[in-house]
């Protein structure tokens, strides 16, 4: 990592979807800022400062994932929050929202202010902690949202379990609004869910594998849907899976429900049948679904029912992953295949690049109400530099995340961020 | 028989990965290892000199006697592990297991395991063959080609016939292993029980779902009870055993619609009265006795063929 300098980024394709800007284009960073945006090859670069030329790459706001776990504290032998950040800079992320499931469970402005410690001593990524709904996410009563929210919280959520008391989160959507804090729910009902390891269908019956039907998350988003819409507020929707979960977001949101969705790669990218013959690199929650399901999130993503691209970033050891399927911890890494497996949506015209960032960058930012998102002069010089034909294949050597329980080790990927910036210090630069 | 088959496979992992070829030939090794055990002196040296490790994470009296006794009549050396439970988090994990064993060179592991693609596992870490004993609710292939071997004794032939079995075909690894391969074999399986144990897109397995039992078992030349864990109920998956008794299970009045010289299954142990009256489990239909007779043939055939094949 460097200190901010005066940088030049000379004639890259500058995406920049909240100024409307799809085009060639540089920018002069300096003191930490977009201290000017022009037409190519228009700005010149100070003596003290250092130009690169950015030909055929992506200039684009820096990227924001609203979903990882960082693990840390309690759990630092699966990833650290320098660790962790550290993935999301290679992957092109300048800033992550950290899920509060940490062991303490962040439900306390301690925990707040440790992570925010530690991520501002790692310096690779800004980090914004999701506190918990519930007081260790047991589901009985509030966090204290206003102390998390002091400490610099800027969600809550109980993510890795539900909220099962319908009075419980319906306080939640109340409550938060005091406090400007989002709402995210971890859409499961789990009576439906409990002991299932992978999608319900044939595909489970051969495997022998408990299942998970697509409705133990439809039917909690309705529940989340409906109780949102009855207290007005706003609710944010977690890593949906399934094409019951589009349908009911797209309608809430014809009606003019606050209501905003994120998705994951593996959900636009896998179908159950990676699970194969019990690969538990392919076991997350929810599961992996069917093909039809991944042709409706795709829709979602297009149509702009899904609002973001987050990872769920969830680092596990071999001693989670090494063993019996049904016994395997849910969760993989995601931080460093994100982009290429968005973009792969770009290839394939599912998505036009300007779509990409509003999912990736512009969209996250305005739904946790957090800066970024632009590259407006005068705004903060987080950016991200994609070289889009940029061909890597996804080996365990180079995971930089603590732990490698990806599905997507030895895949050929294309695309993929080479320079990270936030407020204008490089974060990560992508070795030639 | 292709003159140029070959017995290929180094596991026994499921009825899935087997092709038809390769159950006939199983079918036809255990029809000549089944005199064996019919001889004043049960032993033959086939296996003389290769180790057997019964590796049992959950309880099982007769598949892993029938398993033991298949191996002693070919003298192999056997040993039992007799694990309570596996767990990633206490004890030993399955892979630490593997690599245990693999130190000290057996040839065949034969293991039950309540998760699931266990053997799977075991077969990536281990240098020595793994049979499946039966996995969670996945497979338990040596059943079905018991059970397969028996009906082609009874009935001269597997395709065509029509098969019925009931129970619980959600929870039971029995029931997936036969609907795979009577399927495979040609004949038609229909399957009937709850309708909360008849597990999602079981028809893409090519069985035949019935509303009833009565449905199934028209016109079947085998029925199949499959047995039923008492526990179920408290799932709840079915009200009461009474009522399972009287909607499900296999009576007399029940068989009359089968064909006269229908054959009546049972993968054992029997819960009598509740899947199966106890007219009907030792009536003269009943085949149940011969299945357990044939286990233990078509597993001395499964470790022969597993271990190459070489000349009897």
């Amino acid at each position: 990592m460097t200190s901010p300098q005066t940088l030049l980024l000379q004639n890259g394709r500058i995406i920049d979807p909240a100024n409307n800007l799809d085009g060639p284009g540089d920018l002069l960073l300096a003191n930490g800022v977009i201290q000017r945006r022009g037409k190519a090859g228009s700005l010149s670069c100070p003596d003290n400062g250092k130009t690169i030329d950015l030909r055929g790459k992506w200039l684009v706001p820096g990227l924001i994932d609203m979903h990882v776990h960082l693990r840390e504290p309690g759990e630092e032998y699966k990833e650290t929050i320098a660790s962790g950040t550290k993935a999301a800079a290679a992957g092109g992320f300048t800033a992550v929202a950290c899920m509060p499931n940490t062991k303490p469970v962040n439900d306390n402005q301690a925990v707040t202010s440790l992570i925010l410690t530690r991520a501002a001593a790692a310096g690779y990524a800004r980090v914004y902690p999701v506190g918990a709904i519930s007081n260790g996410s047991r589901g009985t009563e509030l966090a204290e949202y206003g102390e998390l929210k002091k400490a610099g919280a800027v969600a809550v959520s109980d993510d890795g379990r539900p909220v099962v008391n319908s009075q419980l989160m319906r306080r939640a959507l109340e409550y938060s609004g005091n406090h400007d804090l989002l709402a995210i729910s971890h859409a499961e009902e789990v009576s439906l869910s409990e002991n299932g390891v992978m999608n319900e269908g044939a595909l489970s019956t051969r495997l022998g594998l408990r299942g998970i039907p697509s409705a133990a998350e439809s039917i909690m988003i309705y529940r989340d849907l409906a109780l949102a819409e009855y207290v007005n507020r706003p609710i944010h929707i977690a890593h949906i899976s399934a094409r019951e979960s589009v349908d009911l977001i797209r309608r809430a949101k014809k009606k003019g429900c606050k209501v905003t969705a994120e998705t994951a790669p593996h959900y636009f990218t896998l179908t159950e049948e990676a699970v194969g013959l019990y690969n538990t690199r392919a076991k997350m929650n929810p599961p992996l679904r069917t093909a039809d399901d991944v042709a409706a999130i795709r829709d979602g993503l297009r149509d702009g029912t899904i609002d973001a691209i987050a990872t769920d970033h969830a680092p596990h050891s071999v001693m989670e992953k090494d063993v019996e399927f049904d016994q395997a911890a849910n969760g993989i890494i995601g931080l460093e295949t994100a982009v290429p497996l968005a973009m792969a949506l770009v290839r394939e015209n599912v998505l036009s690049p300007v779509r990409l960032i509003e999912l990736l960058s512009v969209n996250p930012a305005r739904i946790l109400g957090v800066g970024g998102g632009t590259l407006s002069e005068g705004s903060p010089a987080d950016i991200t530099v994609i070289d889009p034909e940029k061909i890597f294949v996804y080996t365990k050597e180079r995971v930089v995340s603590k732990n490698s329980n990806s599905p997507f080790l030895g895949w050929e990927l294309t695309g993929k961020a080479v320079l990270t910036l936030v407020a204008g210090k490089i974060t990560f630069s992508e070795p030639e | 028989m292709d003159a140029k088959y070959r017995f290929q496979h180094k596991h026994i992992l499921g009825i899935d990965e087997l092709s038809v070829h390769d159950i006939n030939f199983i079918l036809d090794s255990a029809e000549s290892f089944k005199e064996i055990s019919q001889r004043p002196i049960k032993k033959v040296p086939t296996l003389r000199g290769k180790t057997v490790i019964h590796l049992f994470f959950e309880p099982s009296t007769r598949t892993r006697l029938s398993f033991e006794i298949a191996a002693k009549r070919m003298s192999a050396d056997t040993f039992n592990i007799a694990a309570s439970t596996s767990s990633a988090t206490k004890g030993e994990t399955l892979i630490d297991t593997a690599k245990n064993l693999t130190s000290m060179n057996p040839d065949i592991i034969i293991i039950r395991h309540s998760s699931s693609g266990s053997p799977h596992l075991l077969a990536k870490h281990i240098k020595a063959s793994v049979i499946n004993a039966g996995d969670g609710t996945h497979e338990h292939p040596s059943q079905a080609l018991l059970d397969m071997m028996t009906v082609r004794e009874k009935k001269g032939k597997i395709e065509g016939l029509k098969i019925a079995i009931v129970g619980d075909i959600s929870h039971s690894r029995v029931a997936h292993s036969n609907i795979i391969g009577f399927t495979k074999m040609g004949a038609r399986v229909h399957v009937s029980g709850p309708a909360t144990l008849i597990p999602q897109g079981i028809e893409q397995m090519g069985a035949i779902v019935c509303r009833n039992p009565a449905e199934a078992v028209k016109d079947a030349d085998v029925v199949m009870a499959l047995r039923i864990q008492k526990e179920r109920q408290l799932d709840p998956l079915f009200p009461s055993l009474r009522e399972y008794a009287s909607f499900f299970g296999i009576n007399r009045e029940l068989l009359q619609s089968a064909k006269p010289d229908a054959i009546i299954m049972h993968p054992g142990p029997i819960n009598r009265g509740v899947e199966m009256t106890h007219d009907v489990a030792d009536g003269e239909q009943s085949v149940i006795m011969d299945q357990v007779t044939n286990g233990v043939a078509v597993r001395m055939a499964l470790l022969y063929l597993i271990m190459g094949g070489e000349e009897r």
